[in-house]
Order: structure tokens, then C-alpha cells, then sequence
């Protein structure tokens, strides 16, 4: 029985869970104000431009983005098998390739802002 | 005596409905759904910022709308309650020995919450939300 | 001293006999009980006075020995340790979920029997010395690092809570990784790689997915979940000094 290379895509998603329960739910707050027509001044073309628009605002983004969508994944493949889906490797690869996909595109978008 | 063991079968889409806690620990994991969408959202969000004032202004209004509402009270949710589980499983996986006792759970949890509360205020007021 | 109080218990206990049946079937027990009891009482009142035949294992009644674990009402517990009046209406007794049934309530454990031994739960010196230097010392915090860890009386409960060693029945499971975490954790101790070997792979810690049911049945406290956590996190370090640093050995 060989060791296992889980801790590759587990790692990331321990760091992911910590950063989706510290960051997100405060994001979503602040999407949500805007949902509610209350948009937050942080939120407007000029502040948000400028914050992506540093180099710690792109990492900051990157990161949260990157880590949270890793993470998700991760807990989906998971969710699949529990919920009796038992074609693990396809699952696995389907939603980690989106993963990537979709941070390296925050990555484009970022560095065209 | 020859032996006749009985094996049961776990039924493999159905056993999260033979006990609570099984359906909590679902709810937990299914969590994912909703915060994968979130996030997705945002990625469209940044390819908008990227596009321009016009574009960003017209992803802001496009969230004014029952279901974005909806959404983001579901996303919420979730994200609160992933954030719940996460902080009490963290006395879990880090206990901290000092001398011969253990720091109670309860402190390196509540720590946990206390820093989420201080960073989301920080987060709420530098962004102008009051 | 007052009378003690009775109480008719209506019992619903699965039963199986592997000579005739092919597959398991509940019968139902009425019993006067004392209203003090556990369930374990009104069992052997029942096959004392009712049913001979019923078959079930226990010995301490002190929960203790870890051997009268059953599903009381779908709940793993030790029917010792299962008072009478902690339950209304009929109780429904089953043998441990996710082993297979030897007789009526009596479970096979021998998956789990194997499984203990794979991940040599015993200590292996770091360096043995002969029996004139004397023994190996230790200090109350040493042992505090990893008393809770040995406190498992192997009742298996935690393997009937863990739905991830009902659906993949190749995990190692809650007990036998939890002890291998106590040994780990010993400061006698010197075999953390060679348990690697079991611990850090697919079916050790890495086919659990952090339910947390081992640790909310487990009578003695264990908590098991935290020791495959904690494992988890050392497993991951243990990768990535292997894989990732050059010189990092393996």
C-alpha cells in the first residue's frame, strides 16, 4: 500500500476552508448591499479599479478567489461520493480543472485591470 | 461451528437520512455549492471591473434582482455556517499543550471568532458600508 | 428504603441465527423491568425469563470492557451504559451498524481485529536499551500529550457512527488510527514512520472526511476525530518535506 498524495489537493483545501470562513460570508455581505440597492462606497468603479488595480489588492483577490474555488471543489468531490457518485477520478478531474480554469482566468482578469 | 456472517449493505444514496447528525454533516458539505456559485459570480464581477466603468456599473445593477436576493441570502447562509463549523473544528486539529494542560477549545475557537469579527468589521468600514 | 419503581419495556431486537436464517428479522419482548435499569438489564431479563436463545455479548456493565455495543433506537451506545429512562415507547436494539452479524446481536469484529494490528499499536523504542540503564522516563505532560488517545476500550462504537467506513470499508477507521495517533504522540515512542506506512494512506486518514460521529458516540471521550485531523495535518507536512525540499527524506 503506497502512501497516499492526497495532502497535494488537501492542503490547499484546509487553507481554502480557513480563508472561505474568514472572508467570505463578510463579502457577501457587501455584494448583498449592493442586491439590496444600498451599493457600499468601497464598491464603486473607482475604489474597486484602484484596489484590484495594486499589487497587494491583486493578491488579495487572486488568493481568495483561487483558495475559496480550490476548496469548494475539493468539498464537491467529496459531496459527490457521499451522495453515491462513485466515478471519483472523473469527478475529481471535472471540478479541479474548473477550478484552475476559473482562477486562471481572475489571474487574466486581474492583470488587465 | 462454521461461521455465516450477515453483511449489511450501507445504502449508498440514501444513509444520510438514517440519523441528524449525518443530515448536519450534509448540510455542512453542501455548503460548497453555494459558495462555489458565489465565487463564480465574482470571477464574473472582475472580468466586468476589467472591462470597464459602464461594465462594472451594469454587473452592480444586475444584482438587483429577487433572485440575486435570494442567492446571496442562501450564500450567506452558507458561508456563515461553514465558517461556524470550520472555527469549532480548528480546537480539533490544533490543540495547544501548555505545561501539562491543553488550552480549552473553547478559547482557541472563540479566538477564532473574535478575529473573523474584527476582520469583518475592519472589511464592512474600510469598504463604506457605514 | 423505598420500593423501587417498575416498568413494563417493550423491546424490538433484531435477530438473526446463521444456521437458518438468510436474513436478519425483529421480534418483540415484553419485560417488567426496574425503572433503574439500562438496556442491558432487560435484555438478560429477557433471556433469563423469555428467550433463552438471544444471543448478545457483555461482561463488565461498567462500561468498561467495550463489549455490549449496540444501536439502541439507531444510536451506537453500550448497552450498559443506556438507562432505561433515558427511552419512551418501544426500544429498538440492532447489533453495530457496518459489521456483519454473527448472531443476533452479536457483531464479527474481525475487520477491525485486523485493522488494529496493521497500524502496531504498541511502542517501538526510539532506541532500545538494555534492561540495567534502567526505564524509560516520562513527565506528566509528556503523558498528558497523549492520555486522551488511550483511553479507547475498543467498543467499535465509533465504526458504527463512521459512514465512511460503512460506504468504503477499506478504512482503517476511527479506533485503530486514533490509537496509532497515541503511539505517535508517545515520547518513548520511535515508529511514527513505520505506522506512516498505514496512516498516510488512501484507506488511513485520508478516506475521512470529518463527519465527527466517532467522536460524539464515543463513551470514553476519545475523540477521534481530532486525532485523524491532527493526522491529517502531520501527513501533509510529512509530503511535502518528502516531495517538495530537496534532501527531505522519505
Amino acid at each position: 500500500m503506497a502512501k497516499s498524495h492526497k495532502p497535494v489537493v488537501w492542503f490547499p483545501f484546509a487553507a481554502g476552508g480557513t480563508v472561505i470562513a474568514f472572508c467570505i460570508p463578510v463579502i457577501v455581505v457587501l455584494t448583498f448591499l449592493a442586491a439590496l440597492g444600498h451599493v457600499p462606497s468601497g464598491l464603486s468603479y473607482e475604489r474597486m479599479h484602484a484596489f484590484a488595480g495594486s499589487g497587494l489588492g491583486k493578491l488579495i483577490i487572486f488568493g481568495v478567489l483561487a483558495l475559496s474555488l480550490w476548496s469548494s471543489a475539493h468539498r464537491l468531490r467529496c459531496t459527490f461520493y457521499d451522495f453515491g457518485v462513485r466515478a471519483d477520478t472523473l469527478v475529481a478531474t471535472v471540478l479541479y480543472v474548473a477550478a484552475i480554469v476559473a482562477s486562471i482566468a481572475s489571474a487574466l482578469f486581474l492583470l488587465r485591470i | 461451528m462454521s461461521r455465516n456472517p450477515l453483511v449489511r449493505e450501507v445504502p449508498p444514496t440514501t444513509w444520510f437520512f438514517r440519523h441528524p447528525r449525518y443530515l448536519r454533516y450534509m448540510s455542512r458539505e453542501i455548503t460548497c455549492i453555494f459558495i462555489a456559485a458565489y465565487c463564480v459570480m465574482l470571477v464574473v464581477g472582475l472580468q466586468r471591473l476589467a472591462a470597464g466603468p459602464a461594465a462594472w456599473d451594469g454587473f452592480l445593477l444586475a444584482l438587483r434582482s429577487a433572485d440575486s436576493i435570494v442567492f446571496h441570502l442562501l450564500a450567506l447562509a452558507a458561508a456563515l455556517y461553514h465558517a461556524a463549523t470550520w472555527f469549532n473544528a480548528t480546537q480539533k486539529a490544533m490543540p495547544i499543550q501548555i505545561g501539562e494542560d491543553f488550552v480549552p477549545g473553547s478559547v482557541i475557537s472563540g479566538a477564532h471568532y473574535v478575529a473573523w469579527a474584527v476582520l469583518s468589521i475592519a472589511v464592512l468600514y474600510f469598504a463604506g458600508a457605514f | 428504603m423505598t420500593p423501587l419503581k417498575e416498568r413494563l419495556v417493550q423491546l424490538e431486537v433484531l435477530r438473526y441465527n446463521p444456521d437458518t436464517d438468510t436474513e436478519a428479522h425483529f421480534q418483540r419482548y415484553e419485560v417488567v423491568c426496574q425503572e433503574e435499569w439500562v438496556v442491558l438489564d432487560a435484555l438478560n431479563k429477557v433471556k433469563a425469563d423469555i428467550d433463552p436463545t438471544l444471543n448478545f455479548r457483555w461482561s463488565c456493565h461498567m462500561a468498561v470492557c467495550g463489549s455490549c455495543g449496540m444501536m439502541i433506537n439507531g444510536e451506537p451506545k453500550l448497552s450498559c451504559h443506556a438507562f432505561l429512562r433515558s427511552y419512551e415507547g418501544v426500544i429498538r436494539v440492532e447489533p453495530l451498524a457496518h459489521f456483519p452479524i454473527e448472531r443476533d446481536l452479536v457483531t464479527a469484529p474481525d475487520d477491525f481485529m485486523e485493522k488494529l494490528k496493521r497500524v502496531k499499536p504498541y511502542i517501538i523504542p526510539k532506541e532500545k536499551k538494555p534492561i540495567s540503564e534502567g526505564e524509560y522516563k516520562q513527565t506528566p505532560a509528556q503523558l498528558m500529550k497523549f492520555r486522551q488517545y488511550s483511553m479507547c476500550i475498543n467498543c467499535m462504537l465509533c465504526y458504527a457512527a463512521c459512514p465512511e467506513y460503512g460506504l468504503t470499508p477499506d478504512f482503517i477507521g476511527p479506533a485503530a488510527l486514533t490509537l496509532a495517533h497515541r503511539y505517535n504522540l508517545d515520547s518513548r515512542d520511535g515508529g511514527r514512520l513505520a505506522r506512516q506506512e498505514v496512516v498516510a494512506t488512501h484507506e488511513g486518514v485520508w478516506d475521512c472526511t470529518f463527519v465527527g460521529a466517532c467522536s460524539e458516540v464515543c463513551p470514553a471521550h476519545v475523540d477521534p476525530a481530532s486525532a485523524l485531523q491532527q493526522m491529517k495535518i502531520t501527513s501533509s507536512i510529512d509530503w511535502i518535506v518528502e516531495h517538495l525540499i530537496p534532501g527531505g527524506k522519505s
